[in-house]
């Protein structure tokens, strides 16, 4: 049975080199995967980035997770490509022609329209892909501590509204279960939804209540808060150098590739993607670098 | 105030918009050190009082208060609860509101730091706080994954992380198994011994933790009716508030005999006192052992003998519901049922018990067709009705009338709240209209509840239990999953014992809840198992035999349990 809580991506602590690198390196690294990914032209650049970002995923232990994120990534990737050739008027090399469709103009479909629209895709589906092995393997409650420095409130919210994510799934769960026992459980089945969903709202409210009063007899209230305390240094740790270095590096040749003009690819009006020793070499050494902190498997436990 | 760390004065409290006060005129003072029980029945004042003690009312709450709430020298009309939780720690019934980070150390952390403490303050709370509640090696799992007894030593371990003077304790283990139960009330004796801390905490189950006791307070209708040590609350209940006495104590008190045991040791020892135990040397009956109950293996046979012998129905004997080898497995996971074998015939009660995570949710889930097995078949005599934890889940109408069929509701005495919203019932209505709602008006062939008993006081219990007894005897099969021995020896004549996903025991409740440590009910373990007497009346009725002059007869019985 499916779950409704199983389907959304939530952090765990896995035994894994990204898992255990500290929360703002690992911020930092994804940040440079998506620099990379949205300044690289190359599809092959491209396709290298996103064959390293689920060889990462093996590496972290979420790669069945990370593979649901690609096939929901994949049902928005095929609409930009289908809009892209249908709208886009650029490219010279015609494979179909839909005749006047009136005030769109002629409907000449471009080979050079449907690769620009697979690079936009491939994009779009490698932020997905970043964005979501950020979210499973990102301590978010490591990093609301960072931002507790600045606003102690703002972040403890969003950290209770995380944690409350998964505990509304759980209620919906338990509410669906619970009316699935009742004799009349077929009948009015939208009516029903409906009635959850306001179950699973007035069951939030009486869980904020009983928060808001935890909360309070915490001292959250009080105005003695951490706030610009002096904090403890912690010594970096294998992962946190090996991360930092990696992110460092793909940042780097992400920027100087696009700099120099290296790896270039142009679709209209015809396509211009050269493949030679620099785009390969680049789509390597970008794969490679991502890789690497992986290959340190000490001290990984929790 | 002569040293008290807390002190009431006159407090009365009324929620706002209630008709009736929560808190009556209470005065009672609490001194450091002391470990003390809130007593009474549902709506008795107890959390009231603990919310009063810790300023959340009427700061939080709201309504109207008068008198003097004073804890730690702080005068909770002029301080808040942030000022009264420099001193005062608050644990609550559900853990799962209790937690409001994604890991444990987070959690911890956050109660240091908003009390304003610096970086090394908070890393030394976390690891202290740890060590002494045993949770070390829970500091980095994340709060969604874990037990409810998890849950609720974390919670503690924020309310104790700013190491508190007094903590304030609502029915904590409301939500947990026997063990889990068992271990956090250690843990709180074990605070209040070594370190001193002040304890004050609610609870109905008061056998589990009337033997840490220093002081019990009684709560009726919010005013404070009994007030001394933990003998002198027993014998003030056995006069005028029955539905208190711990099982124990009821068994001395209908056995006729004085000086209600607060534990099972004291009243073990006064029971050899007056010859009607043996010595603990003989033939070592200080743990009686379960040989007596039938094996998982011969389970299935008792079952058919059951049926033999006249069992309900007998002749044209169906199945109310039939488990051929069923088999529940998690994808990329463990199997939660393993193989199990099952028959339950029309009109059988049945326990179901087990620690968490042995199956019993699952096995009911499958009783209702809510999951399908993964290996073998299930067969059932008719509908299946499943009552499952939280009967606020069902309640999901405007009004008490659209929730059931009206013939439903009258049979559970609820037709004068038709027009009443649901979430103004009470605790014990709630859980009457719920399974009205999936009873409905037909009678099912088995009706399944999960864990029905949590968070009632005796009293509601009781009532529950006489409702299945005639459901049975109505010819429904009842399968109760509970981790409550009394209750389950109350409203069940078998008793299924699931340990892993397998039926590691299958007998009469009696046979089952006679022997063992944690699945026997007290009256079992203060007799030894003798007789097969679990419930307070079988065993007075036992002790009265020995009180007759057949002492001798009765300490043969407890030997023979042991043996």
């Amino acid at each position: 049975m499916t779950t409704i809580g199983a389907t959304i991506p939530f952090y765990r602590r896995l035994a894994s080199p990204l898992h255990a690198a500290r929360a703002t390196v690992a911020l930092t690294w994804a940040l440079a995967l998506l620099l990379a990914a949205l300044v690289s032209e190359s599809p092959i650049v491209l396709l290298a980035l996103l064959l390293a970002a689920l060889g990462a995923s093996v590496g972290a232990g979420v790669s069945p997770m990370l593979l649901r994120a690609l096939r929901g990534a994949l049902i928005v990737s095929i609409p930009i490509v289908l809009v892209n050739v249908i709208v886009s008027r650029g490219g010279l090399t015609v494979f179909a022609r839909l005749g006047d469709l009136g005030p769109f103009g002629q409907g000449d479909l471009t080979v050079e329209a449907l690769a620009y629209g697979g690079l936009i895709a491939l994009k779009v589906t490698l932020v997905i892909l970043v964005v979501a092995l950020a979210s499973l393997t990102i301590d978010p409650d490591e990093l609301l501590r960072v931002v507790r420095r600045f606003s102690f409130r703002a972040a403890l919210t969003a950290s209770i509204a995380m944690r409350m994510l998964p505990l509304l799934a759980a209620d919906a769960q338990r509410l669906a279960d619970a009316q699935r026992t009742r004799p009349d459980a077929s009948a009015g089945r939208t009516r029903g939804r409906l009635a959850i969903l306001a179950a699973v709202v007035g069951g939030s409210l009486d869980r904020a209540m009983d928060v808001a009063a935890t909360l309070e007899v915490r001292g959250f209230a009080s105005p003695m808060l951490a706030r610009g305390r002096p904090r403890m240094r912690r010594a970096a740790s294998r992962h946190d150098i090996a991360f930092a270095a990696s992110a460092a590096v793909v940042a780097a040749l992400a920027i100087a590739a696009r700099a120099v003009g290296g790896a270039s690819f142009s679709a209209y009006p015809t396509i211009d993607m050269p493949v030679g020793w620099v785009t390969l070499a680049l789509a390597a050494s970008l794969a490679g670098a991502m890789l690497l902190p992986f290959a340190a498997r000490r001290g990984i436990e929790p | 105030m002569s040293g008290a760390l807390l002190t009431f004065e006159n407090v009365t409290y009324r929620y706002p918009g209630a008709r009736d006060a929560a808190l009556s005129d209470v005065s009672l003072e609490l001194h450091p050190g002391e470990f003390c029980v809130l007593a009474g029945l549902s709506g008795g004042g107890k959390s009231t009082l603990l919310r009063a003690a810790c300023g959340l009312v009427p700061h939080f709450h709201g309504g109207r208060f008068a008198g003097r709430v004073v804890l730690a020298g702080l005068d909770t009309r002029e301080n808040g609860p942030a000022q009264v939780g420099r001193f005062a720690g608050a644990l609550f019934q559900d853990p799962e509101t209790q937690l409001v980070s994604g890991s444990v150390r987070a959690e911890l952390s956050l109660a240091l730091e908003s009390r304003g403490e610096g970086a090394v303050a908070v890393a030394r709370g976390i690891e202290e706080v740890a060590l002494a509640l045993g949770i070390d090696a829970l500091l980095d799992r994340p709060t969604n994954e874990l037990s409810g007894g998890e849950q609720q030593r974390v919670a503690l371990g924020a309310a104790l992380a700013g190491r508190p003077r007094i903590v304030l304790l609502d029915e904590p283990t409301s939500q947990l198994d026997p063990v889990a139960g068992d271990e956090l009330i250690g843990l709180l004796r074990r605070l209040n011994q070594e370190w001193e801390t002040t304890v004050l905490l609610s609870e109905h189950r008061l056998e589990r933790c009337l033997s840490a006791a220093d002081r019990v307070i009684a709560l009726d209708g919010g005013r404070v009716v009994c007030d001394g040590d933990p003998g002198t609350f027993l014998r003030w209940a056995a006069l005028r508030a029955p539905a208190l006495q711990t099982p124990g104590a009821r068994l001395f008190s209908l056995a006729g005999l004085p000086d209600a045991p607060v534990s099972v040791k004291q009243a073990r020892t006064s029971l050899r006192a007056r010859g009607l135990l043996p010595e603990p040397g003989a033939a070592g009956c200080e743990v009686a052992r379960d040989s007596s109950a039938p094996s998982a293996k011969d389970g299935s046979a008792w079952s058919r003998l059951r049926r033999l012998v006249g069992a309900p129905q007998a002749d044209a004997y169906a199945p109310a519901l039939a488990m051929r080898g069923v088999w529940h497995e998690l994808r990329s996971g463990p199997a939660i049922l393993r193989g199990v074998e099952l028959e339950i015939a029309p009109g059988e009660s049945v326990a179901l018990m087990g620690r968490n995570g042995a199956g019993k949710s699952t096995l009911l889930r499958h009783a209702a067709g809510l999951l399908e097995p993964t290996r073998g078949r299930i067969e059932r005599g008719g509908r299946v009705a499943l009552l499952l934890q939280n009967p606020g889940d069902y309640l999901i109408h405007e009004r008490v009338g659209e929730e059931a069929p009206a013939a439903a509701l009258r049979a559970a005495g609820l037709e004068p709240l038709s027009a009443r919203h649901p979430r103004d019932l009470s605790g014990g209505e709630r859980q009457r209209l719920a399974l009205a709602i999936v009873a409905g008006s037909a009678a099912p062939a088995l009706l399944a509840l999960d864990e029905p008993t949590r968070g009632m006081d005796r009293a509601a219990k009781a009532e529950l239990a006489a409702d299945l007894r005639e459901r049975a005897a109505a010819g429904c099969a009842v399968v109760v999953a509970t981790h409550d021995p009394e209750f389950a020896a109350a409203c069940a004549q078998r008793a299924i014992l699931l340990a892993d996903g397998r039926v590691i025991a299958d007998g009469s409740a009696r046979e089952l809840l006679a022997g063992g440590w944690y699945f026997a009910t007290e009256t079992a373990r203060v007799l030894g198992g003798a007789g097969g007497a679990v419930l307070p009346e079988e065993g007075a009725e036992l002790l009265l035999e020995g009180a007759r002059g057949d002492a001798g007869r009765v300490r043969s019985r407890a030997a023979e349990a042991a043996r």
